[in-house]
């Protein structure tokens, strides 16, 4: 039997039919590279030139006013824009710009929108299974059955971001905040090297936002994790490395105290110094 | 509570399942006992007339599960899939024409009555084949599924969705009409297919091949709906769910969400081209009415009335509006439609989730031990599509 599979099991014939899933490539230091990226919407210059570099396991803080140019590059990375010139490499591997939005979510790029949107009329425990990184192909989803491997990888999840208690609940009566740890949760199930989070506490009290400060801390490391943020405090108390974007490039980079303190950056904040101190 | 608790098979959904089962198979059981075994003359004999009704209502309730397997579960709001039933119908009706033989008004042994009538002098080539059983019951599911497959690869590959969708769905059933209407396509034009004698040997008007259709219905009702259950509880029927409710974000999980619609768009035409071929035989006729998209959107009438996301629900809702309709057209004909428009308005303003709705309301006052035991839909998340607007 397991002959006849493996006859029928064409990928094995010859090594260069195996699907391209190499794994991502960070020897050289940087998980993600953004070089000379620029793109414009009907002659408005939404990035220009943009520089940066996420080192493996960083946690990276990206502020800028309204219209910086924030969520157009998370639009870029996850191939949901496609930028005029420039090029963005996913460790020294993967050419992003030649995917799609699946294929880059398969090579482990996970993005959490500014609006939590769950799936309201499925439970908490069904969200993060249907987010599990796993064949997601017709045919084996008709036929997936739960698995003691599947069951402890959510189980895992529910617990790092606190909802194992509601796992049985629908997700559309959780709060805010609940959704927001929740859609974490979905990005953290696909088993992601990269996170992209924006505005993770926009709406959030001073409690939530602690956990969620403590809830990405936790993850850094284990991930890479971008934070997209407008809220000072919430920035100072995760930030170990900030950048500044503003009219589509990078205007400052470095230690939180070391932005704070330039005058570029409180010129283009008005008094946004105040805030962040 | 413990969340090592292996709870995805739903109580709930799989004690409706068997109890929707062992109503319909009660109900048929009595029908066919009170047809074959009651006297004529005693009160609740159920006549032949009646029981091919039923099986008529039946039919529809496939269709109807068929819909609402599509609007229902993946958020498609179909408004044409009166197409889909039409193309099973034809597909039988084609094989009941060749069953005719020479027993047409013309007597021709291998022309139907309308082409003799015509003037054609051979069978056009799409009604090979069709003398044989097997091979026109293998297009009643191919006609329906292919043409879905089609208007599902360009609809859904280019990202129609919402009311845009639900016109193109319309538009399709309507040319599909117009199309049927002209004695050159070659099914009869605007008489459609008729005077029908036999079906596999048996002959349509005998009593007893009217009772084997009604149970036929019955079975390819109870099978239809198990198939569309099993489908709506694995988890392809959660992603189903998740593209109804945010469908970029599926995508954006991996999913590709054509894929899925298309797969269950397509299970679901070939359903309602079951009903159809099934319908044709108890009606004994089959014309380009069927495509109207006045009956298709009545289908959705039905389904919204039962209740979406629930398929028992549109089982009810099929029942109880055509029986409505039989009842009140025998009374005042001309008042019909306005009354299925009353009847849809107040459902929709005060049963939001329609007679399903209802039941599983009630049935959870009733048995409120465990809050963990929830209806496969809540109620918010059929407001919360406010993209599919209904006619």
């Amino acid at each position: 039997m397991s002959f006849l599979q493996s006859l029928a099991d064409r990928d094995r014939v010859f090594d260069f039919l195996v699907p391209e899933q190499s794994p991502v490539d960070v020897r050289h230091g940087p998980i993600l590279y953004l070089e000379d990226v620029s793109v414009s919407f009907d002659g408005f210059k939404a990035i220009n030139d943009l520089n940066l570099t996420i080192d493996d396991g960083e946690l990276r803080c990206i502020i800028g006013p309204n219209g910086a140019g924030k969520t157009t590059m998370m639009d870029i990375i996850t191939g949901k824009t496609r930028p005029d010139q420039g090029s963005v490499w996913f460790g020294s591997r993967h050419n992003l710009l030649t995917k799609n939005e699946p294929e880059i979510a398969r090579l482990g790029i996970g993005r959490k929108f500014q609006k939590p949107t769950v799936f309201e009329a499925l439970t908490v425990f069904e969200n993060l299974e249907l987010a599990m990184a796993m064949d997601k192909s017709l045919w084996p989803t008709l036929k997936a059955r739960m698995t003691g491997e599947v069951l402890a990888r959510i189980e895992e999840v529910l617990e790092t971001v606190g909802l194992a208690s509601l796992s049985r609940r629908q997700a559309g009566i959780l709060s805010h905040g609940q959704k927001q740890w929740l859609e974490i949760g979905m990005l953290l199930m696909q088993r992601p090297r990269l996170l992209l989070v924006d505005e993770p506490v926009a709406g959030m009290t001073e409690q939530e936002m602690e956990r969620t400060a403590e809830l990405l801390l936790s993850l850094a490391g284990k991930h890479s994790v971008v934070v997209v943020e407008h809220d000072m405090g919430f920035v100072r108390s995760i930030a170990r490395t900030v950048t500044v974007l503003h009219q589509g490039s990078v205007l400052a980079e470095g230690s939180m105290d070391k932005v704070a303190s330039d005058p570029r950056v409180i010129e283009v904040y008005l008094g946004g110094d105040e805030e962040a101190a | 509570m413990p969340s090592s608790r292996l709870w995805l098979a739903r109580p709930f959904g799989e004690r409706s399942t068997l109890i929707f089962l062992a109503v319909l198979g009660a109900t048929m059981a009595l029908v066919v006992a009170a047809n074959l075994l009651l006297a004529p003359e005693h009160p609740l004999h159920v006549s032949t007339y009646t029981v091919t009704l039923l099986g008529k209502y039946l039919c529809y309730a496939l269709l109807a599960v068929a819909v609402d397997l599509v609007w229902g579960y993946l958020g498609i709001l179909s408004l044409g899939h009166g197409a889909f039933f039409a193309l099973g119908g034809y597909a039988m009706g084609m094989y009941l024409m060749r069953q005719i033989g020479d027993r047409g008004v013309y007597g021709d042994p291998l022309l139907p009555d309308f082409m003799v009538f015509l003037d054609w002098d051979s069978l056009p080539w799409y009604w090979l084949g069709f003398d044989m059983a097997g091979f026109a019951f293998v297009m009643v599911l191919l006609a329906p599924g292919l043409l879905a497959l089609v208007f599902g690869f360009l609809a859904f590959r280019s990202r129609v969705t919402g009311v845009y969708l639900s016109i193109i769905t319309q538009a399709l059933t309507f040319a599909l009409m117009l199309a049927f209407f002209r004695n050159e396509m070659g099914f009869g034009g605007n008489n459609g297919l008729t005077d029908f004698k036999e079906l596999l040997g048996f002959d349509l008007s005998a009593d007893a091949t009217r009772l084997g259709l009604f149970i036929a219905s019955g079975v390819a009702l109870a099978l239809g709906f198990l198939l569309c259950r099993a489908i709506v509880v694995s988890k392809l029927g959660r992603v189903c769910v998740a593209v109804r409710d945010a469908e970029s974000r599926t995508r954006f999980l991996g999913y590709r969400v054509e894929r899925y619609q298309q797969f269950v768009f397509v299970v679901s035409a070939m359903l309602a081209g079951v009903a159809g071929a099934l319908y044709v035989p108890q009606v004994g006729i089959i014309n380009p009415s069927e495509f109207s998209p006045l009956f298709s959107i009545e289908v959705v009438v039905w389904v919204a009335l039962g209740g979406r996301a629930t398929l028992y629900g549109a089982v009810i809702g099929a029942l109880a509006v055509n029986y409505a309709k039989s009842v009140f057209t025998g009374v005042m004909p001309e008042a019909w439609l306005f009354a299925l428009g009353a009847l849809f308005v107040l459902v929709t303003v005060l049963l939001p989730q329609g007679i399903a709705g209802l039941l599983s309301r009630s049935r959870q006052q009733g048995s409120d031990d465990d809050s963990d035991t929830q209806p496969d839909t809540p109620t918010d998340t059929l407001d919360a599509t406010p993209r599919e607007a209904t006619p």
